[in-house]
């Protein structure tokens, strides 16, 4: 079982590093979605594959919503917006890549300044959270196109799932469907937004947003 | 009770999204307002019971903050009558660049303004910590629709940077909730559930550098959201896109919603004792945020961008005013009710300018007291208030925290926060001085030289509040902030 979390932490970190150095939207939408799949597994993992109703059924609200309906939705609007890659990031590939791998020694540096007060069943969950949380800010940050910057939301998303669901235990399912949901929803509206984008200005390149200022 | 406060809203928000008619649904959207309204007045007499566990219950902090959302709706609500009236019909020019756009179907924008409503309802009674962050990020997605409602490049610009800002701020602020569970987590710890009383009775058992990480994020996190320098970015431009009676709800509701965010973990960091470590912080944001503020505040072109950088400055006295704490505290309490009738009162005020004199450039606007005698005067009485000139009500808690500054020898940040304020004034009377007097602009339709009752009542009535509490604050609402200071580590 520790085996398969520590597995699961290093893709994690690789589908990180692969969404950094890739151009191709659908591609990238794709890797989303499997971390998103790999990672609504874990609950079931955690609970050592016992049976139960309650986490299986977050489990697959999880799967579905990650693994189907956003990479649907995302790749509805990449179609409708007839772009096929992010081009002329602000920061280039190779270089989103080296950045990638300063930040996994500066988060795997800050983690053991951070010591956890309960055992874990895997020492990687902390600094690969932290890493998949930075790589997507940076994806936010670095990339112009708007749907790269709602994959960013989404693997930061992600990274703040895997604290959640390795260390946290006995969430109030509750909180758990209500921040699923708002996940979902605010995905919703920023499709949406997207969608106006690129009606208004004719690209979804928010470089360009840049009217109001001061 | 509380039930109803959090369904009366839910309830109009769907009714809007189904009735065809468009008065009738003005009128849900008054009579939804005022109902909540009253409701919240009852509340200040009736003990409430508490609901799912604890989950949701309306303590004082609650009650304060609950207040001031639901006054300001309902005010809101009538000038949105009129406003609506205004702007129905198909196409409209746009006054800055002659563009043609389409305006959001109304029933839309009802029907969001009443889910804001009712999300804003939920932040303030969340007692607990996951409950309160689900809310919080829901205001967020029901009003960025508001934000879009004229559908044009600039507004859908100032949607997108809300929406992107606001949600990865707030995806911080869930950060910071697991990092609270992962404090808590230590054996000793009984009771683990997010609640925030058993926080409190616990706190001295929690985990501290998970703890103070924990504060950081939530104070990074829901301070993007309440717009605290630097993280205040979307602010400007969401303010002054958005229909006016949208900026008077994010500027006087929305930024106190996600202030009471941070006091309630700073509730519980204070009861862990690190009151000092997260005073300390509290005070940077806010000196930072108001020199932010007042440097673009001074040489500012656009008056609902000015409104804005105002919101920034008075948000971060209230940080301020919560980070020196003793007397300080009541006085940022009362600030927060000052704040919100004030600003409310402007950004109304600026969108009756905004729609007889169709430009927001400062230097195109003058002579409003010729041309809109009522909206003049009410454009200089809120320049005195939102100031801080007595005998208005933000004199009173400015002049508070000042003196809670000095009787704790912490003359420095005195005296840099009465520099500050000089500053503000400086800049702003040059704007507003100019725009209510001298000769009329020439691109005023003399047709358009009409003020409605609907929409000059609300702000007066705003106005009048914060005179009120400038001159004497009524017994009932003194215990309330007295209390709700004393809860938040202040004491008189």
């Amino acid at each position: 079982m520790n085996n398969t979390l520590d597995t699961i932490m290093i893709f994690l970190v690789l589908t990180n590093l692969a969404l950094l150095g890739l151009s191709r939207l659908g591609t990238c939408i794709r890797i989303v979605a499997v971390q998103g799949v790999v990672l609504g597994l874990v609950p079931l993992l955690m609970n050592n594959w016992h049976f139960e109703i309650r986490l299986a059924a977050f489990s697959a609200v999880l799967i579905v919503l990650k693994g189907i309906v956003f990479p649907r939705l995302l790749t509805k609007a990449m179609r409708d917006i007839k772009t096929l890659r992010e081009i002329e990031p602000f920061i280039g590939y190779s270089s989103s890549i080296a950045l990638g791998t300063a930040l996994l020694i500066i988060c795997m540096w800050l983690s053991s300044h951070l010591p956890l007060p309960v055992e874990t069943i895997s020492e990687l969950t902390v600094p690969v959270a932290f890493f998949t949380i930075m790589s997507g800010l940076l994806l936010i940050i670095s990339r112009k196109k708007a749907i790269t910057q709602v994959l960013g939301y989404l693997v930061m998303e992600n990274g703040i799932y895997t604290f959640g669901v390795t260390l946290v235990e006995h969430q109030p399912v509750l909180v758990e469907l209500g921040i699923l949901l708002d996940v979902f929803v605010a995905v919703f509206v920023m499709g949406i937004t997207m969608f106006h984008i690129n009606r208004e200005f004719d690209h979804i390149d928010t470089d360009q947003l840049s009217n109001l200022k001061v | 009770m509380i039930y109803a406060l959090l369904l009366i809203p839910a309830i109009a928000a769907v009714l809007s999204l189904i009735i065809r008619k468009d008065l009738l649904r003005r009128l849900i959207l008054i009579l939804a307002s005022v109902s909540h309204t009253v409701i919240t007045v009852i509340a200040w007499n009736v003990e409430t019971k508490s609901l799912m566990g604890g989950w949701i219950d309306l303590d004082k902090p609650g009650l304060l903050f609950l207040t001031i959302t639901s006054i300001l709706f309902s005010a809101c609500s009538f000038y949105a009558f009129w406003y609506l009236a205004v702007e129905s019909g198909k196409r409209k020019q746009d006054f800055e660049e002659g563009l043609f756009f389409t305006n959001e179907p109304e029933a839309i924008f009802c029907s969001c303004l009443m889910a804001f409503l009712a999300t804003m309802t939920l932040v303030t009674v969340s007692q607990h910590l996951g409950l309160m962050w689900v809310a919080l990020e829901a205001t967020t997605l029901a009003s960025a629709p508001l934000i879009y409602f004229h559908r044009h490049h600039r507004s859908l610009e100032a949607t997108w940077k809300y929406l992107l800002i606001c949600s990865v701020g707030i995806a911080l602020a869930l950060l910071g909730n697991f990092f609270m569970v992962i404090a808590a987590s230590v054996p000793e710890v009984s009771d683990k559930s997010m609640i925030l009383s058993s926080m409190i009775e616990q706190a001295k058992l929690l985990n501290v550098p998970w703890l103070k990480a924990a504060f950081l994020l939530f104070l990074v996190g829901y301070g993007t959201k309440m717009g605290l320098a630097p993280l205040h970015t979307w602010l400007p431009d969401a303010h002054s896109e958005a229909p006016s009676v949208v900026s008077a709800l994010l500027s006087g509701a929305l930024l106190n919603c996600a202030f009471l965010g941070i006091l309630r973990s700073f509730q519980v960091c204070s009861a862990a004792g690190l009151g000092q470590f997260c005073r300390e912080l509290l005070v940077l944001f806010g000196l930072l945020s108001m020199a932010w503020a007042a440097i673009f505040i001074l040489g500012q072109s656009d008056y609902k961008r000015m409104l804005a950088y105002s919101s920034v400055e008075h948000i971060g006295i209230l940080a301020l005013g919560i980070g020196i704490g003793a007397g300080a505290t009541f006085g940022a309490m009362l600030h927060a009710v000052n704040h919100s009738l004030t600003k409310a009162m402007l950004f109304m005020t600026a969108g009756n300018i905004l729609a007889v004199y169709k430009t927001k450039n400062t230097k195109s606007v003058s002579g409003i007291m010729t041309v809109l005698p009522v909206t003049g005067i009410l454009w200089i009485a809120g320049f005195l208030a939102i100031t801080g000139m007595p005998p208005f009500g933000i004199f009173l808690s400015e002049f508070t925290i000042v003196k809670s500054m000095f009787e704790q020898g912490k003359a420095g940040i005195a005296i840099l926060f009465l520099a500050v304020l000089a500053l503000i004034f400086i800049g702003m009377a040059n704007v507003f001085i100019n725009m209510a007097h001298g000769k009329k602009s020439d691109s005023v339709n003399v047709s358009d030289r009409r003020e409605s009752v609907i929409s000059v009542f609300p702000p007066i009535a705003l106005g009048f509040l914060t005179l009120i509490t400038g001159l004497y604050i009524p017994p009932v609402l003194n215990n309330l902030l007295h209390d709700v200071a004393v809860i938040m580590g202040g004491n008189l």
